[in-house]
C-alpha cells in the first residue's frame, strides 16, 4: 500500500486491546494503548504459527520494554513495533505505519 | 540368562510387592502367583477404612487385569497345600501342581486367637481379611455392644471400626496397659484416658476364661479369670498375629520355636531354593510383623534372582512407628521402654492438653535410644531422624520434648541430616534421593512428591519433606521466584490479597500501585480472574475487556481455524426435550458441528466471531443460558440418574447435582473447576475424578475432593462421610474459597493440595475444624459471589456497545476467508491446507 488511508474512527478501537480492519484483501490488527508512544499499533491479523487470522484477539502488554501482543492460539509474543516472533526468530509478522489524526485512525 | 519359572505362594501386599518388583526387575522369569484368598492384593494396613466410607475396591493393590498385562500367572481361591521339595513343585488344594526353580513363601499371618472355651461362637469373630470385614458388619447390624480382645495396635483399629459402626465399644486386654509393645506405663495410661473419652470402655488385666450366653441381654457372657464379667454382643479378637508356618512345617524347612519360617539375610529359608518373606518369615528370632520391613525383605528376595556380584541383603528393620489410634496421635521409636543399660529417660507430661512424651537416652546423654509420644506427635519426625541417624542431641535433651515456651529446641535443621536419612518410610525416599530429584529438575515440593513419591503415604512426613526441599533450594540458590511474571513482584495468592484488602477493582489501579510496566498476557488474566472472584463484576466491563483471554472476552471456546465453540449450560446433564430441539436447530440453522462432551452437554464448533451474538440470542430465547466452557471458573456437575429413577440409586443425585451447578455457576477460579454427584456407591458419575466429587450414601453424602483426570489423572480423597445437605453446600462453600484465595495461577485443586503444607489434613482442619478461624468469611465470600451470578451471554446481547466487539472487521461485513470448512460424517470440519489450496484452485 502507497497511500494514505483513513480505515475507522477511533471510537471503533478498544483501549488496550485489538480490532481487526480489512484493507484491499489484507487483515490488519489494529492495537490501542493509550499512553505509550505511539498509542496505536498496526501488524498483519496472520499469526504465521497458528495459521490463522487471530492476532487481533490477543493480549497485549509488554515484554523487557519492548510492547507484544500473545497470540490467542499458542502464547507465542509478537512485537508490535519490529513484528518479530519473540520466541521463534524465524517467525516474524508484517507491521503497518500507523496513526490517529482527528480521531480516525490512518494507515500508511 | 534362562527364565526364571518363580513360584509366589501367597498374595497379600508383601506377596504382591515382590511379583511387582520383579515384573519391574530386568530379571527374565516365568511368575505364578498363587493366592488362598479370592481377590487379588490388597492393603490390609488401611482395613479400618472400610467402616469410614471405602469400598473394599479401593484398597486393591492389583488386579487381575493387571497381572495378565503383566505376563503373570496368577491363581486365586486355591490355597497351596504341599511342597514337594525333591522334585520342586506345589500342589494346590484343588490339586493343581506347579513346578518351580525358586519358590517364595508370602503366606502371612494369622489372628491369634486365645485357647478359650466357647471361643468358636458364631458371634466370635477375627480382624485380618476384607471377608472378615463382612462378617464384623453384617454381626455389628444385629449388635448393640462389641468387645475387641487385644489392646494392641490392630485391636484399637478394630475397636474404632465398631465404634464407627455405632456399637456400644469395649476393649479387653490381658496386659496391664494398651499397646504393651510400643508404649511404655505413662503412655499407655494417657492413652487409655484419651480413648476412654471418646466413648471406647477399656478393661485391662483380665484373662478371659469362658464365652457362653448366660447374659439375658445380650447374646454372649464372657468370664474373667478374677470372677467378674463381661456381657456382648459380639467379639473380636485381635489379640496378635501368628506365622503361616504350616506349609514349611510339612515340607521340613527350618521353624523357629514360636512359630516362624526361619531365614538368612538373603530372605532364604534352610532350602536354598525357598524363600521367605514377610510376616510368615523369622529373621533373629523375630516376625517383622510391618509392612515396611516385609517390603524391604521382598525387595531382598528378587535381587538374589539377578546377576549382581554382591547381592543385598536384608539386616532388620526399624520398628518405630506413628499413628493415629481412634483419632488419637501415638508415636513410638527404638527403644521405647528404656531397656538399654544406663539409659536416662526425660518425661514431659500435661494433663491439661493430654499430652505424654518421653525420650529415652544414652548414658552419655549424646544419643536418642527411643521415644514414646501421645497426643503430640509434631516432634515424632524430628525425634526419629535423631535416632535413625545418630545425630548428636543437643546440651539438654530434654529441650527435645519440653513446650516452645520461649522459642524451644530448634526443630532439626535438614542440613544436619546425612544424604541416607530416610526421609519418607513409606516409600523408602531418603534424603539422597530427594536431592537426585532436584538435580533432575524438580523444583518445587510438589515436583518432588510427584517424582518421589515422598509424602504420599501416610503424608506423616510432609513437613520434614518441606524442610528438606526448601533447605536445599535455598542452599543450591535456587530460591524459585515466585512472582508471577515480571510486572508483579508477587504470586498470586499475595495478588488476591492486596486486592480484596486494598478493595482494587481494576488493573490500572492494581499495576500502578503494586507493579510496574503495561502487564502481560500472564498477569493480565490473573487480575482479571481475581477481579472476578473477589467483585464478580461483568467480565466485559471496559477496564476489564483487554485483560481476559480471547476465550472470556468473546465468552466462546477459540478453536485452530480461529473459530469459536458455543456450549450452553446443561446443569447436572438434565435437559427438556424442547431445549435439546432449540440446540438442535440452532446447530443445524448455522451449520454448526455438534458433539456431546464428557460433561453431560452439547458443544457446537465453528461459529465465526460475528455469528456468537446471533446464537446466543436464540439459544437464550430458548431458556439456555452460558455454560462458562470458556471460563477458569466452574464447568460442570455430571451427575448419574440417581434415587429418581434407578433400581440401586440411595440420594437424588441429579437435583442435588443442579442444585450445585446452579450455586457455583460462573464462579472464577485459578483454573477450571469440575464436579460429578454419583446417586449410590456404585459411582455412576465418575465424582472421585473431580475436583469435588459427592456420592451418595445410605445417610447422607460422602464428600471427595482434589481429584482430576487429564495428564496427570488423580484419585480425590475422602474428605467427610455421610454428611446432610446442608453441611455438604457449607464445606463445599469453604473449600472453594480457600481454593480461589490461595492456589497460585493455573493450578488445579489436585497439585494445590499437595503443595499444602500439611496436606489432606491441613485442608480437613481448616475446612472442617475451622482451625483458622475463617470459615464464616470464606461463606460469606461465597454467598456474595452466589447473589451477584449473571448470564454473561444475556448481559452481552443486549448492550450495543459490547456487541460492536464482535465485528470480524471494523470496517466491512467481509468474513474471513481464511475459515474454510468441508463436510466429514455429514458435518463440518475446519479444511487442512492442502484441501484449502485445492479449494481456492479450484474456484480460481
Amino acid at each position: 500500500m502507497s497511500m494514505e488511508k483513513i480505515v475507522c474512527d477511533k471510537a471503533d478501537l478498544i483501549e488496550n486491546s485489538g480490532v481487526c480492519a480489512l484493507v484491499q484483501d489484507e487483515q490488519i490488527a489494529i492495537f490501542y494503548l493509550p499512553g505509550t508512544g505511539n498509542e496505536v499499533f498496526a501488524i498483519s491479523n496472520w499469526d504465521p504459527i497458528g495459521q490463522a487470522n487471530v492476532l487481533s484477539r490477543g493480549i497485549v502488554g509488554d515484554l523487557q520494554g519492548e510492547i507484544v501482543v500473545a497470540s490467542p492460539l499458542y502464547k507465542q509474543h509478537f512485537s508490535l513495533t519490529t513484528g518479530k516472533c519473540l520466541e521463534d526468530e524465524s517467525a516474524s509478522v508484517k507491521i503497518y505505519p500507523v496513526s490517529l489524526i482527528n480521531d480516525k485512525v490512518v494507515i500508511q | 540368562m534362562k527364565e526364571l519359572n518363580v513360584v509366589v505362594v501367597g498374595n497379600g501386599m508383601v506377596g504382591h510387592h515382590f511379583v511387582d518388583q520383579l515384573v519391574l526387575s530386568s530379571i527374565p522369569s516365568i511368575i505364578t502367583v498363587i493366592g488362598a484368598e479370592t481377590r487379588p492384593a490388597y492393603d490390609r494396613v488401611h482395613l479400618s477404612e472400610v467402616f469410614a466410607g471405602k469400598e473394599p475396591k479401593d484398597l486393591a493393590l492389583s488386579t487381575r487385569e493387571y497381572y495378565e498385562e503383566k505376563g503373570v500367572r496368577a491363581i486365586f481361591g486355591d490355597a497351596v497345600v504341599d511342597i514337594d521339595r525333591a522334585n520342586k513343585c506345589v500342589a494346590t488344594q484343588s490339586g493343581r501342581t506347579f513346578s518351580y526353580d525358586k519358590l517364595v513363601l508370602a503366606t502371612g499371618s494369622y489372628p491369634f486367637v486365645p485357647p478359650i472355651k466357647g471361643s468358636e461362637r458364631k458371634q466370635c469373630l477375627t480382624y485380618r481379611t476384607i471377608d472378615d470385614l463382612g462378617e464384623i458388619k453384617s454381626h455389628a447390624k444385629h449388635s448393640k455392644k462389641g468387645v475387641v480382645v487385644g489392646g494392641g495396635l490392630l485391636g484399637l483399629e478394630c475397636a474404632n471400626a465398631l465404634q464407627n459402626l455405632g456399637l456400644e465399644t469395649h476393649v479387653v486386654e490381658f496386659a496391664p496397659g494398651l499397646m504393651g509393645v510400643q508404649l511404655d506405663e505413662g503412655g499407655s495410661q494417657m492413652l487409655r484416658r484419651k480413648i476412654e473419652a471418646l466413648g471406647v470402655t477399656v478393661h485391662t488385666q483380665k484373662a478371659t476364661t469362658l464365652i457362653d450366653d448366660q447374659s439375658d441381654e445380650t447374646a454372649l457372657r464372657m468370664h474373667f479369670a478374677d470372677d467378674t464379667h463381661l456381657d456382648t454382643d459380639m467379639i473380636v479378637f485381635s489379640a496378635g498375629i501368628r506365622p503361616y508356618d504350616q506349609l514349611a512345617r510339612k515340607a521340613d524347612l527350618e521353624v523357629g520355636e514360636r512359630g516362624g519360617i526361619v531365614i538368612d539375610y538373603h530372605c532364604r529359608t534352610s532350602d536354598s531354593d525357598i524363600f521367605a518373606i514377610g510376616e510368615c518369615a523369622l529373621y533373629g528370632n523375630m516376625i517383622y510383623g510391618l509392612v515396611a520391613p516385609g517390603y524391604r525383605m521382598a525387595e531382598v528376595a528378587v535381587q538374589q534372582f539377578s546377576d549382581l556380584e554382591e547381592k543385598p541383603s536384608f539386616k532388620g528393620a526399624d520398628m518405630s512407628t506413628k499413628l493415629k489410634l481412634l483419632g488419637v496421635d501415638v508415636g513410638s521409636i527404638g527403644d521405647a521402654h528404656g531397656r538399654t543399660a544406663g539409659a536416662i529417660t526425660y518425661v514431659f507430661s500435661d494433663e491439661k492438653a493430654e499430652t505424654y512424651k518421653r525420650i529415652i537416652v544414652s548414658e552419655d546423654g549424646k544419643r536418642l535410644l527411643g521415644a514414646v509420644l501421645v497426643g503430640d506427635c509434631s516432634d515424632y519426625d524430628t525425634l526419629l531422624q535423631y535416632f535413625l541417624n545418630e545425630i548428636e542431641l543437643p546440651a539438654s535433651p530434654e529441650s527435645m520434648i519440653l513446650p516452645n515456651v520461649d522459642g524451644g529446641a530448634p526443630a532439626l535443621g535438614a542440613a544436619a541430616l546425612p544424604m541416607t536419612a530416610t526421609i519418607c518410610s513409606c516409600h523408602n525416599v531418603s534424603k539422597g534421593d530427594i536431592f537426585a530429584a532436584i538435580d533432575g529438575g524438580c523444583c518445587s515440593v510438589g515436583d518432588v512428591k510427584g517424582e518421589t513419591k515422598a509424602a504420599t503415604g501416610c503424608g506423616g512426613c510432609a513437613a520434614l519433606l518441606k524442610n528438606v526441599v526448601d533447605d536445599e533450594m535455598e542452599a543450591r540458590g535456587l530460591t524459585v521466584d515466585k512472582s508471577i511474571c515480571e510486572h508483579f513482584p508477587y504470586t498470586r495468592e499475595e495478588l488476591y490479597h492486596l486486592v480484596r484488602v486494598g478493595g482494587i477493582r481494576s488493573f490500572d489501579a492494581l499495576i500502578s500501585e503494586h507493579g510496574k510496566g503495561l502487564g502481560c498476557d500472564i498477569c493480565k488474566p490473573t487480575a482479571a480472574s481475581i477481579f472476578a472472584s473477589a467483585w464478580n463484576d461483568y467480565i466485559l466491563e471496559s477496564s476489564h475487556v483487554g485483560l481476559q483471554d480471547t476465550n472470556d472476552t468473546f465468552l466462546a471456546n477459540m478453536q485452530k481455524d480461529g473459530t469459536y465453540s458455543v456450549v450452553p449450560r446443561i446443569a447436572g446433564g438434565e435437559i427438556k426435550p424442547e431445549q435439546l430441539i432449540a440446540i438442535g436447530q440452532v446447530a443445524q440453522k448455522y451449520k454448526l458441528y455438534t458433539k456431546i462432551t464428557g460433561g453431560q452437554r452439547v458443544d457446537l464448533f465453528g461459529a465465526r466471531l460475528n455469528q456468537l451474538p446471533d446464537i446466543w440470542k436464540e439459544l437464550i430465547d430458548a431458556g439456555l443460558e452460558t455454560g462458562h466452557a470458556y471460563g477458569k471458573s466452574v464447568r460442570t456437575v455430571k451427575s448419574c440418574v440417581g434415587s429418581t429413577w434407578c433400581r440401586y440409586g440411595v440420594q437424588d443425585s441429579v437435583g442435588t447435582a443442579i442444585d450445585i451447578e446452579n450455586r457455583y455457576k460462573g464462579l472464577r477460579s485459578p483454573h477450571k473447576l469440575k464436579f460429578a454427584v454419583s446417586g449410590c456407591t456404585r459411582e455412576c458419575a465418575e465424582a472421585q475424578s473431580k475436583d469435588v466429587g459427592v456420592i451418595a450414601t445410605e445417610n447422607g453424602w460422602n464428600l471427595y475432593v482434589c481429584g482430576n483426570g487429564g495428564m496427570k489423572p488423580r484419585h480425590a480423597d475422602l474428605f467427610a462421610t455421610d454428611l446432610d445437605t446442608e453441611t455438604l453446600i457449607k464445606y463445599i462453600d469453604r473449600f472453594l474459597m480457600f481454593y480461589i484465595k490461595t492456589a497460585d495461577r493455573l493450578q488445579r485443586t489436585s497439585v494445590w493440595m499437595d503443595n499444602l503444607e500439611g496436606g489432606l489434613d491441613y485442608l480437613k482442619e481448616v475446612i472442617i475444624e475451622d482451625s483458622l478461624g475463617i470459615a464464616e468469611e470464606l461463606e460469606n465470600q461465597m454467598s456474595q459471589t452466589v447473589s451477584t451470578y449473571q448470564c454473561e451471554w444475556k448481559t452481552t446481547i443486549s448492550n450495543e456497545e459490547k456487541l460492536k466487539r464482535f465485528r470480524q472487521f471494523v470496517n466491512s461485513k467481509e468474513e474471513d476467508n481464511n475459515v474454510i470448512f468441508v463436510e466429514d460424517r455429514g458435518q463440518i470440519r475446519p479444511a487442512s491446507e492442502d484441501e484449502k489450496t485445492k479449494l481456492i484452485a479450484k474456484s480460481a
